[in-house]
């Protein structure tokens, strides 16, 4: 069977290399959107966050025997404490200068975990075994599909509706929200606006974790794993605005498509085709496709 | 403008001085490869901060500038022959439309945002010339000759380089010290300080930051393409984002906003790097990343800002 010349088991093979890619800048993506909306912060260090959660679950399997579903929640806690933790000792020092220092206090962070973890496992990858329960693949009569691919990119999507269901339908949720309108206001009716923050910090922290652990089976545990996917990220979220959370997920899901539907058409151009989109969207549609103004 | 400030402006003429005659001497005293890195990434800084310092503008693809400069008068040179001004000339003009190309995508969105366009579009240059057949993939383009300045001077002599970087540096300085001391300076500050107030007065905001931009672009360009001359090379390390990372770091140490500041920050880290790369390996980055955290969380002004403030406090008691 061929679609436009090409092999349905290829081009049905790349959607979802890209639909699996796309599901991680959804969850990054969202996380950095959560982050921003109440810190007004661009988490710089959202890549090395993700990287290190791969770690923690490499390092949890290896010297502690801690399998891959506990690490899918051990790793996001711990990740996400010493978020919480940076957020109150450096983080909240900077609320009140411009957010650029915000952007520059997490790139020095991002250096220094890059860094640490460069030192401690060199750079070629450290393989992470698929867990028994989910190996192997079935065949779909026109593609074959690994179980583990499957299950990615359904808990990267409940994950992510979760969230979306945390913010929009809660009474957390819209505490958060108004805290994003104004912190100012919310603060005087009583509500702890700093716990707040930490917490949305952490949140967002651990949701990047979360996705390191997803990836650690696919790609290899690897330092510099974060450092050239937290760019791409940050082009998904010039193009999808921050704005919006379902936003985040949908342009997110959306790019990682087309980069999978320029791998095979035009191989060469799938490393730069979402910094193209976002060079158009920007020409277009400055405010970003879900962006308000 | 208070007694201090004055005070500066009338030490600047004679601080000018002394640093032009160290530059004059300093490579009969050091080691003149390491002089001509410290100029080049204090031009890199010096052009950096005309846009960060002055206009307000935070870049992250700084890197793209330098780099692509640096390959443009690496072909020019090695694979056209034409003479090392000229290629200098090239790479610059190159940086300065590909810093047009970013300015008018980039300042259609401000603040975060803008650094993350710069840094995506950047990454963008990087792949580009990693994948390109003529830039040298992974091994960057090698064996650059240095020629004949004129088509008279060898430049394989160290000295006659040096004396090159030192004046192209002089020159990017001297332009950066004009534009920051013109009209057009002024309203770049105005614009830092308060845009909608700069764009009730009937300012085009938009086409000064175009222009600060295209202008930070094209210095860092000379920069670079000064810097392949020097090292016979362009690599991909000039493209990365943590080429564009670094290039703040040493603005932000040196002093956000001041004459001198990024040429001190650029001086430091230069050399830093140069004494710590044998010795410790990776934990170089750790370390540049615990300069960037301190200099964010404590000491914002940089060096020559608190120096500054420093000064300024004495003369007050």
């Amino acid at each position: 069977m061929e679609i436009f010349g090409v092999p349905s088991a290829l081009l049905g093979s790349q959607l979802l290399v890209g639909l699996i890619n796309g599901s991680f800048y959804a969850v990054l993506s969202l996380g950095l959107a959560i982050i921003f909306g109440l810190l007004n912060i661009i988490n710089f260090a959202h890549g090395a966050q993700y990287m290190m959660g791969a770690f923690v679950a490499w390092i949890a399997l290896t010297k502690f025997g801690i399998n891959y579903w506990a690490a899918l929640l051990l790793s996001p806690v711990v990740i996400g404490a010493l978020g919480v933790v940076l957020e109150r000792t450096m983080l909240r020092r900077l609320y009140k200068l411009d957010h650029l220092y915000g952007l520059l206090l997490t790139f020095g962070l991002a250096l220094i975990f890059e860094g640490f973890f460069r030192d401690q496992y060199g750079i070629s990858g450290q393989p992470y075994e698929v867990p028994e329960l989910l190996q192997g693949g079935v065949s779909l009569g026109f593609m074959f599909l690994p179980i583990y691919r499957g299950w990615v990119v359904v808990a990267a999507l409940v994950v992510c509706f979760g969230t979306w269901f945390m913010i929009e339908k809660t009474k957390l949720g819209a505490y958060l929200r108004a805290g994003t309108e104004n912190p100012q206001i919310v603060q005087a009716l009583g509500i702890n606006v700093p716990l707040l923050i930490t917490f949305t910090y952490g949140y967002g922290v651990a949701l990047a974790a979360f996705a390191g652990v997803l990836a650690a089976p696919i790609y290899q545990v690897n330092p510099l794993m974060g450092s050239n996917l937290i760019i791409v990220v940050f082009a998904v979220v010039v193009i999808g605005g921050m704005g919006s959370i379902m936003g985040s997920i949908l342009t997110g899901l959306g790019l990682g498509l087309i980069e999978g539907l320029t791998r095979v058409f035009y191989p060469e151009g799938s490393a730069v085709v979402v910094f193209f989109i976002m060079v158009i969207v920007l020409l277009v549609r400055p405010a970003g496709l879900f962006g308000r103004a | 403008m208070t007694n201090n400030d004055s005070m500066f402006a009338r030490a600047m003429p004679a601080l000018m001085t002394g640093l032009f005659v160290l530059g004059l001497v300093a490579p009969f005293m050091m080691y003149p490869t390491f002089l001509m890195k410290m100029l080049c990434f204090g031009l890199f800084a010096c052009a950096f901060n005309l846009l960060l310092g002055f206009a307000g503008l935070l870049s992250f693809g700084h890197a793209a500038f330098l780099g692509s400069a640096g390959y443009i008068c690496g072909m020019l040179v090695r694979d056209l022959g034409v003479t090392p001004e000229l290629g200098i000339l090239g790479g610059t003009l190159a940086a300065g439309a590909l810093g047009w190309v970013f300015g008018v995508l980039a300042i259609r969105r401000t603040g975060i945002y803008f650094a993350m366009i710069t840094l995506a579009l950047s990454q963008m240059v990087y792949f580009i010339v990693l994948q390109w057949k003529a830039t040298g993939g992974e091994d960057g383009l090698q064996g650059v000759p240095r020629g004949h300045l004129f088509g008279v001077i060898d430049l394989s002599n160290n000295l006659a380089m040096y004396y090159l970087v030192f004046a192209v540096f002089c020159i990017g300085f001297f332009i950066i010290h004009r534009a920051i001391h013109s009209p057009f300076g002024e309203i770049l500050k105005a614009i830092r300080e308060n845009e909608p107030r700069a764009v009730s007065l009937g300012y085009d905001v938009a086409k000064f930051k175009l222009l600060a931009f295209v202008i930070s672009a094209s210095l860092a360009g000379m920069a670079g393409a000064t810097k392949t001359l020097v090292f016979q090379l362009a690599s991909l390390t000039d493209v990365h984002w943590h080429m564009s990372g670094e290039v703040v770091l040493m603005t932000l140490l040196g002093g956000l906003g001041t004459i001198f500041g990024p040429l001190v920050g650029a001086s430091v880290i230069v050399a830093l790097q140069s004494e710590l790369a044998d010795k410790v390996g990776s934990w170089v980055t750790v370390i540049m990343g615990v300069i960037f955290v301190l200099c964010v969380l404590l000491f914002r002004r940089g060096i020559v800002g608190e120096l500054q403030a420093l000064i300024r406090r004495s003369g007050v008691n």
